[in-house]
């Protein structure tokens, strides 16, 4: 298949010195990182600004009113409000720093180690995080207050080791990726040592997800922090908005307001670094919503599609399928991506139809607008389909549900991913002649046992229950021909159908696909790059290239006299001494490499 | 199956066999004085002595590791040091009510989030936005602020609920219900989003999946391949999500009950652990740990129900 991969390349390619400035202006971003600015800066100079000592109890000052000599009132011991508040500032961000420096710095070790080298230290991770998954945090947290007393330092640090697995994991996991990659088995033959490997090229694949995590795991020690505090186990002598959370939720038929201050100034700063966290991995893995204008950019074709090279030969009857001039386009960015430009085809009723050309030559695309299934954000832009004298550009898919399955059936290229994983071969053959066919459930199950038997599945009964991983592929492809003509279709759409399959399979599923076309009388559009597949079994031929109809004839004039130098081209690129026309049955010749044709 | 679900037992039994022993031997070293605490300050070397060896804590702490075990094994956790109350019989009362405001907001959870989630996923535009909006915020929010929030509108302003304390089901079904709705309410405010982000992110994948198109190439509408075919390969992730879920509510609660005045294991679990009650301390860790076990072994029964591919190999 080839779905454009314009966008995605776009994203991954950024130029990394751009990330901050795209962040400033991205909606979220930009105002959570000038919030967190803000609460770093008050946390700095915390010690300097505050008015009073926070820990200083005053008797005159209890539940002082706000506004006097304490700014935002007193506690419930008399204490400044807002001095403590601010200070309180800087320990919640010291503690969620080093939430994240000793998760960081121990998953991270962790993770290069054991992605690196496996075994023990990859045994001991994986049981470790296991262990942390089994037991809520809050719990060790209070368990290790028993032994180390009120810490806050020693608090944060254990709960920083206990999320490490966050960082391990993701680490173990690109280490592991990267570690197959070839440039690291080069870099290794090439005598480069451990250290330097690691340091240049397995660091520089884990530094995207672990930045992705910082602001996340802050925010996390930050809460773990103040729900600690909540509970009363904090260190008295640290001011923190967990405590005065506590003191405020105790009196708070005293004055609201007590509570009011910590918890905005907590769901703040947990609520921005977690803004940041998603603007962060919108910027950085290119799926920002911003960039996608509300309104569709106008779409124009910018060139003169050539005329096609037609042998003609063609008998005047009408025709079952008539492409004319289509074009398919994906939006990217600003623009579009147009994939097919002036796609033409006749296909006449019960003849079997080649459409040949390199991968993305905009074949499949063609083959996936005639039955109104283009991937997301594919749109026939311009052009017509005519379908037995029906207009399908323009149908909602209501109406194209009932030409599918049964008037134009498809069947895909890669015969796994293709069948449903979660239920079995049964489920997925009836189901559509159920719903779509409206046959009676046991007409369906007959149907479908009757197809498996004609497919040439052995033992129709037994594929029937079973789950498609239980099948091989060129049985799931047999299944997936047999859903396609379970309704007796007019037309079968096979894309690349046996380019997934072993070469003795091949042959066997194209003689499947010709016996059944004589009996059904269907015709066939086949979308392959295989000149072998188009000898065996196609009448006609149309050859696309760059999206671009460029021949059409009778499969026999075409071999003979081949005038489009495309075409000529890929005659060329068959190996020498492959057959031209093959001998029947043969179908593994001519598999076309695209890099001859550049 | 069977044995299927024998090894994740087993992998089970291993890691509360861990825990146990980490927990012990770390609780050891803040143990020192535990004898002088409970005999009193006042109590002279002989009374500590005394006390010592009623407890047993004159024996080398792998003695009294292997004792332990040997009744924890047999059901018997022990007695507390200070109160003298059976161990298994506090943990088991306690953790029932905690359980239950932890089962009730994954329940809550997993109908919301997922429902939100599927129409995140199948309607995009506003939903879409506001669904993952929630999500952010749910995460970022720390579920005891969310609670104090509820307890000032809905108890103390509105006087809906009761802002504390809790009535035994057996004693009153419906104040039981009010007595624990505004604690599960707190729990699942925090735990929705992460769900239905989960659920929407699964089902926007399935919809790409290539046996989607074929399934819709034979004249299936769309609607029915979303509900049968994307939401069945949805759920395999969002079970997982739930499992995760669950061990981070049953945390969320130790807190939400102290908020509440819940009798539940969070109150057990400071007072134990600030006096040093080793065989309470011991307790919760345990049964916490042999829940979420139990709980990861369901999860993984119903993945493999829902998902031929572990069931069958």
């Amino acid at each position: 298949m080839s779905t454009p991969t314009t966008t995605a390349s776009s994203a991954t390619g950024a130029p990394r010195r751009g990330v901050l400035r795209r962040l400033l202006v991205h909606p979220l971003g930009g105002v959570s990182m000038i919030v967190l600015a803000v609460i770093v800066v008050v946390g700095v100079i915390a010690p300097w600004i505050a008015p009073h000592d926070p820990t200083e109890t005053s008797l005159s000052m209890i539940f002082a009113e706000p506004g006097g000599e304490y700014l935002l009132g007193g506690d419930s011991a008399g204490r400044d409000i807002w001095s403590r508040l601010l200070i309180a500032t800087a320990f919640s961000l010291a503690g969620g720093l080093l939430v994240m420096a000793v998760a960081s710095l121990v998953g991270v070790t962790a993770g290069l180690i054991a992605g690196y080298y496996g075994g023990f230290v990859d045994a001991v991770g994986a049981w470790f995080t296991a262990l942390t998954m089994s037991l809520p945090s809050i719990i060790v947290l209070i368990a290790a207050r028993a032994v180390i007393g009120p810490s806050m330092w020693w608090t944060m640090a254990i709960f920083g080791i206990f999320i490490s697995p966050v960082y391990y994991r993701v680490v173990y996991n690109s280490v592991r990726a990267v570690r197959g990659e070839l440039y690291v088995d080069a870099a290794r033959t090439s005598g480069l040592g451990d250290g330097r490997i690691i340091g240049r090229h397995v660091l520089l694949a884990v530094r995207a997800p672990v930045i992705l995590l910082m602001s996340g795991v802050i925010a996390a020690g930050i809460g773990m922090q103040a729900g600690f505090d909540f509970l009363g186990l904090g260190d008295p002598t640290i001011p923190t908005w967990g405590q005065m959370l506590n003191e405020g939720f105790y009196n708070i038929t005293r004055s609201a307001t007590l509570v009011l201050w910590p918890a905005l100034a907590l769901g703040l700063t947990t609520v921005a670094l977690t803004l940041l966290g998603t603007a962060l991995r919108d910027e950085l893995e290119g799926t920002s919503e911003r960039r996608r204008s509300r309104k569709a950019p106008a779409w124009s074709l910018d060139e003169d599609v050539p005329a096609v090279v037609d042998h003609g030969g063609e008998d005047a009857s009408e025709p079952l399928l008539a492409v004319r001039d289509l074009a398919v386009a994906y939006q990217a960015g600003d623009g579009y991506a147009t994939v097919v430009k002036g796609g033409r085809l006749t296909v006449r009723r019960g003849e079997t139809h080649g459409l040949i050309g390199e991968s993305g030559s905009g074949k499949t695309q063609t083959a996936f607008s005639v039955l109104g299934l283009l991937p997301k954000g594919g749109k026939v832009m311009a052009g017509s389909i005519v379908f037995d004298g029906q207009e399908l550009t323009g149908l909602s898919d209501a109406q194209m549900n009932r030409l599918r399955g049964t008037r134009i059936a498809y069947v895909p290229q890669e015969p796994m991913s293709n069948l449903d994983p979660s239920f079995t071969v049964g489920h997925q053959l009836t189901e559509p002649l159920v719903k779509a066919a409206g046959l009676s459930r046991k007409e369906a199950k007959e149907r479908a046992l009757a197809l498996l038997a004609r497919v040439g599945i052995p033992d129709p009964e037994r594929a029937f229950g079973s789950y498609p991983h239980q099948l091989s592929g060129g049985m799931a492809q047999r299944v997936l021909i047999a859903g396609a003509v379970a309704s007796h279709p007019d037309l079968l759409i096979a894309d690349e159908p046996t380019t997934a399959l072993d070469v003795t399979v091949q042959a066997e599923v194209l003689d499947l696909l010709r016996d059944l076309q004589e009996e059904l009388g269907m015709a066939i559009l086949i979308v392959t790059h295989n000149f072998g597949v188009v000898a065996d079994i196609c009448d006609r031929v149309s050859v696309m290239q760059k999206g671009v109809m460029v021949e059409t004839g009778a499969t026999a004039d075409v071999f003979d006299d081949p005038r489009h130098p495309y075409t000529r081209a890929l005659f060329e690129a068959i190996p020498k001494g492959a057959p031209r026309a093959p001998l029947a049955g043969v179908t593994s010749a001519g598999l076309l490499g695209t890099g001859a044709l550049k | 199956m069977l044995s299927f679900v024998g090894k994740r037992l087993a992998t089970g039994v291993g890691l509360i066999v861990t825990l146990a022993v980490l927990t012990f031997f770390f609780l050891q070293l803040g143990n020192s004085d535990t004898a002088q605490r409970i005999a009193g300050q006042q109590a002279g070397p002989e009374a500590v002595a005394v006390v010592e060896e009623r407890l047993g804590l004159d024996r080398p702490a792998i003695v009294q590791f292997l004792d332990w075990a040997g009744s924890a094994l047999t059901g018997d956790l022990g007695r507390s040091w200070f109160s003298g109350q059976e161990v298994t019989e506090a943990v088991t009362t306690r953790m029932s009510v905690t359980v239950t405001l932890a089962v009730g907001s994954v329940l809550l959870t997993a109908v919301i989030g997922i429902t939100l989630g599927a129409l995140a996923a199948t309607r995009r535009g506003w939903l879409d936005r506001a669904v993952q909006i929630l999500a952010v915020i749910g995460q970022a929010i720390p579920g005891f602020l969310l609670a104090m929030a509820l307890v000032l509108v809905f108890a103390i302003e509105l006087d809906w609920f009761p802002a504390t304390g809790y009535t035994r089901f057996s004693e009153s079904p419906s104040e039981w219900l009010l007595s624990i709705a505004l604690p599960v309410i707190a729990l699942t405010l925090g735990s929705i989003g992460g769900v239905a982000q989960q659920v929407r992110g699964a089902m926007i994948d399935a919809f790409e999946r290539d046996y989607v198109r074929t399934l819709r190439s034979r004249g299936l509408p769309r609607r029915s391949v979303v509900y049968q075919h994307v939401l069945r390969n949805a759920a395999g992730p969002a079970l997982t999500v739930l499992g995760l879920q669950f061990v981070i509510l049953l945390g969320g609660a130790v807190i939400v009950e102290q908020l509440f005045s819940i009798p539940g294991l969070g109150p057990l679990a400071l007072s134990s652990t600030s006096q040093g009650d080793i065989p309470v301390v011991m307790g919760i860790v345990v049964v916490t740990g042999v829940i979420v076990v139990v709980v990861n072994t369901l999860v993984d029964v119903i993945q493999a129900w829902v998902n031929p591919k572990v069931r069958v190999s």
